[in-house]
């Protein structure tokens, strides 16, 4: 090197990198019952969801995309984040992992490897890149939710987990 | 040529460090940096002649008119122009090119008429033509380029024909810096009874630019691309254009008598320069104008074109990097796309402006040239008088570090 380290290095962290070259939960369902899809227009990153949601639980989960590190470890990490897991933690965890980037929260111990994405708060051009494929998260649940409650008390059950 | 390192003490915001690195800047064909002339003039013109133009009888009117309408005369010198009284400011090119959309193109334009683009276009040459055609029914054409970016004058050829009414085309393109023959568009166009403009905000502010040789018919461009404070653009039109074309925008200092259901324009320029328009950064352009013209517009050119030359010659000894457009820095301006393989233009951005090196990634307002290179994105560094080759230096080493960065191992280990 004939220059001293770069500052903000700590954004690629290597759990980043590591799920940018060998991204987890890659390809599609055979018989999801969600599929919502994203993209960024200034940068063409986009994101394509497959849920199989049952009783309440993300049953399996698989995305498809292209763009760039971020946007694509995002959805990775995502993925081995709620595989399993139930909605409601889910909704939990987007909250939280939204609250990290956007609003500069200290990052719970909920969000476990999600944390990795902290520094991405720093820089504002990018966390539209980490969010893209939380936001698609959120359609797909959000048809689920949709579809799944009748009109009369939709109105309740679409925050989430928010309140 | 000129001494770089001594003009670049010129430049204020040069002398600054980002995450900790001199900053290098890159990103001028977004906008350029101002030297001090130019801010020295914006804080002059505040503090001493600060008054509004054209009414005014007083001693402050008086000079801040005198030296608004002398920026004319430096544009008009500048490009060639025969004319002052041919140059409109608007507050910027593209401005400039909805202004004609918006006066000629609606009392011009018809049903079944056709208007000739490229696919090499902002897109501030496009959608202003979209909405014109969607009002009149008009039909909107692209020509091509080669794989070298290289616009396809034979498809051009065969493409304008007798319902041409407009040819609109880029002088220099923002992102792989092709720079089009102008002159033979010109003859294309005009063959068919067409006009021809041009969207001159990446030629004018790095080359010599000659209206009356390039044969178009308007050329717009930006001052704040061009050393000068940003908000004002230019529109030069050919003599006895703007005479007989109706007005933009209504209002004070574009009228003559104003009755109650009608009024009579003013003399051309003031027709199309309704309101007060941005004085003071109009007469700070005329100091960018003035730094550029004692540099000579050859010389920046002849600069630019060896830094370019000198960055591209670098770029391509780096393993798994392309550079989009014409090869040859001859036949480009300063802006120089290029894909790193497996490394998204955005995290490319990103680890270089941790070296304090601004560079812009993205599609770059032309989203038709990502779509015929086959890209979604570009990073594109952008070069202007004051890069020289300290600049290109840092480039490449933060490219090489994002290259270690995005290998395979543990890139802390591997540093």
């Amino acid at each position: 090197m004939t220059m001293s380290e770069p500052q903000f290095d700590d954004l690629y962290r290597e759990i980043i990198l590591d799920h940018f070259r060998r991204p987890r939960n890659r390809g599609a369902l055979p018989s999801p019952t969600q599929h919502a899809e994203g993209m960024n227009p200034v940068c063409g990153d986009s994101i394509e969801l497959d849920l199989l949601l049952h009783a309440g639980a993300i049953d399996a989960i698989a995305f498809d995309g292209q763009g760039c590190a971020i946007s694509q470890s995002s959805a990775s990490l995502l993925t081995e984040r709620l595989k399993g897991r139930t909605i409601e933690e889910a909704r939990r965890v987007l909250e939280m992992f939204r609250a990290m980037l956007i609003d500069g929260a200290l990052p719970d111990r909920e969000l476990g490897d999600l944390e990795a994405f902290e520094g991405v708060a720093k820089l504002p051009a990018r966390v539209k890149c980490a969010l893209l494929s939380w936001n698609v998260l959120q359609e797909g649940l959000d048809q689920a939710g949709a579809s799944a409650t009748p009109p009369a008390t939709a109105a309740t059950a679409a925050p989430g987990g928010k309140s | 040529m000129f001494d770089v390192k001594r003009l670049q003490q010129d430049f204020p915001i040069l002398h600054q460090e980002v995450n900790g690195h001199r900053l290098v800047y890159l990103d001028n064909a977004a906008t350029t940096q101002k030297p001090r002339q130019v801010i020295e003039k914006l804080v002059y013109y505040y503090e001493h002649d600060n008054a509004n133009i054209h009414r005014g009888i007083h001693a402050l009117a008086v000079r801040a008119t005198d030296q608004y309408e002398a920026v004319r005369g430096k544009v008009a010198n500048l490009i060639g122009a025969s004319n002052p009284q041919d140059i409109v400011f608007t507050r910027n090119t593209t401005e400039s090119i909805n202004l004609i959309a918006r006066t000629w193109g609606d009392a011009n334009i018809g049903v079944g008429d056709e208007i000739v683009l490229t696919v090499m276009e902002h897109h501030s040459n496009i959608v202003p033509w979209q909405l014109l055609a969607r009002r009149k029914g008009a039909t909107l054409r692209y020509i091509n380029t080669s794989d070298d970016g290289v616009l396809d004058i034979d498809e051009l050829r065969r493409t304008v024909g007798p319902r041409t009414k407009l040819v609109s085309v880029t002088h220099v393109s923002n992102v792989i810096a092709t720079i089009n023959p102008i002159a033979d568009i010109a003859a294309i166009a005009h063959a068919a009874g067409a006009l021809l403009l041009v969207d001159g905000a990446q030629a004018a502010p790095h080359m010599p630019v000659d209206v009356s040789q390039l044969g178009c018919d308007l050329y717009a461009f930006s001052s704040h691309k061009m050393l000068g404070p940003t908000g004002v653009g230019v529109l030069w039109a050919k003599p006895g254009f703007l005479q007989e074309t109706e007005p933009f925008l209504g209002g004070g200092e574009m009228i003559s008598l104003v009755k109650p259901d009608s009024s009579t324009w003013a003399d051309v320029p003031h027709k199309f320069e309704a309101g007060t328009p941005n004085i003071a950064d109009v007469i700070a352009f005329g100091a960018a104008i003035d730094y550029l013209q004692d540099l000579t517009m050859a010389a920046v050119r002849e600069h630019e074109m060896e830094i370019t030359g000198l960055a591209m010659d670098r770029l391509r000894s780096i393993d798994g990097l392309v550079i989009h457009g014409p090869p040859r820095s001859e036949d480009r301006g300063g802006a120089v796309s290029f894909a790193l393989e497996g490394i998204h233009p955005h995290d490319v951005s990103t680890i270089v402006d941790s070296y304090g090196v601004a560079i812009r990634a993205g599609h770059h307002c032309a989203q038709l040239l990502m779509r015929r290179l086959g890209v979604p994105a570009t990073s594109r560094a952008s070069f202007a008088i004051y890069n020289d080759s300290d600049d290109v230096d840092v480039l490449i080493e933060a490219l090489h570090h994002a290259q270690r960065l995005f290998a395979n191992d543990d890139v802390r280990t591997a540093v």
